[in-house]
């Protein structure tokens, strides 16, 4: 972690609470909003990105619960939706990115193992950090602020409980 | 998608068609945000998570008032949206499986640094390390559905 950040272009000032400027963050933030309001706006639909996840296994797998309507009815346009995330993301790295491709400094195993865990939570809760947090929010939901406030909590505990006692990310 | 097309059969390949084309570019454009915001990167997220630089609470903000305007705006302007049935609604519900399912996904959030947008959207700046939580996600999700299909009935569709 501390070779990322002294690599990176900016570095990390303690007394700021945006150690790396504030611009891309707020821009990239409204870019994001403006995805999920165009698809809405142009074509009804509410862009969270992880029930693609469940809705893609509904081509491979017969199980009842793959197969509802929800998911079966949906899957296409949110596999095109997640090819332009890709497009997008590979849009930036074309213009501003750095040469070669990014990498991840973190195991692989810690990677796998977050990542099962945020399947299973997400699909569990209907929802992530965009399902939540950017649709369910936008659309002032009860339940998804409680959503977001149960996983910004367990997220920061988890976060500075691999800091503290792992080392790792430090 | 299919719902939309479903009733007119004229027309319905050139509007299924514009149609895939605004969901690609509404795509895109979430994607650039993930990456300009740098959300993309792992460290980055847990740097946020360990309160080390508060930017992600930029992302977010930004991200939910534009969401907000629209959601709130566009279907008092039009009945329909021009390529869609009708204006969808994010149907969450507070019960166990929402709580429960938010807490075991921050979990894995602050342990990997890598939600379901970013693990697909980080491919496109050539992440292959990615892939590992992108297969971890796709299995549990798998996973939810497999265990959750005891309690699954059919007619409770939406």
């Amino acid at each position: 972690m501390i070779r990322f950040f002294a690599t990176a272009t900016h570095r990390m000032d303690p007394t700021s609470l945006f150690s790396f400027g504030w611009r891309h963050y707020l821009g990239g933030g409204l870019f994001i909003g403006a995805g999920v309001a165009l698809l809405f706006v142009l074509t009804g639909l509410v862009g969270g990105m992880s029930t693609v996840f469940t809705s893609t296994w509904s081509y491979l797998t017969r199980q009842p619960y793959f197969q509802q309507e929800r998911f079966v009815s949906s899957r296409g346009w949110r596999l095109v939706f997640a090819a332009g995330l890709v497009l997008g993301a590979f849009v930036w790295w074309v213009a501003f990115g750095p040469p070669q491709p990014l990498r991840t400094a973190l195991p692989w195993w810690q990677l796998l193992a977050g990542g099962l865990l945020v399947g299973y939570g997400a699909r569990l809760a209907n929802g992530c950090t965009s399902g939540h947090g950017i649709c369910g929010l936008g659309s002032l939901q009860l339940p998804s602020l409680l959503a977001v406030l149960t996983f910004m909590a367990t997220a920061f505990a988890t976060a500075q409980g691999v800091l503290r006692f792992a080392g790792s990310g430090a | 998608m299919t719902a939309a097309v479903a009733g007119s059969a004229a027309g319905t390949s050139r509007s299924s068609l514009l149609r895939g084309l605004a969901v690609l570019a509404s795509g895109a454009l979430f994607g650039f945000g993930l990456a300009l915001s740098t959300m993309i990167r792992p460290e980055v997220v847990l740097g946020f998570l360990q309160w080390r630089d508060f930017g992600l609470m930029l992302v977010m903000g930004g991200a939910v008032v534009v969401t907000a305007a629209a959601y709130a705006i566009a279907p008092r302007l039009m009945r329909r949206p021009p390529l869609g049935d009708h204006f969808h609604h994010h149907v969450s519900l507070l019960n166990r499986p929402t709580l429960v399912g938010a807490a075991i996904f921050g979990i894995g959030w602050g342990l990997c640094g890598v939600c379901p947008g970013p693990a697909i959207a980080g491919l496109g700046t050539g992440n292959v390390d990615l892939l590992w939580a992108l297969g971890g996600i796709a299995l549990g999700a798998l996973a939810q559905g497999w265990t959750a299909r005891s309690q699954f009935q059919p007619a409770s569709n939406p």
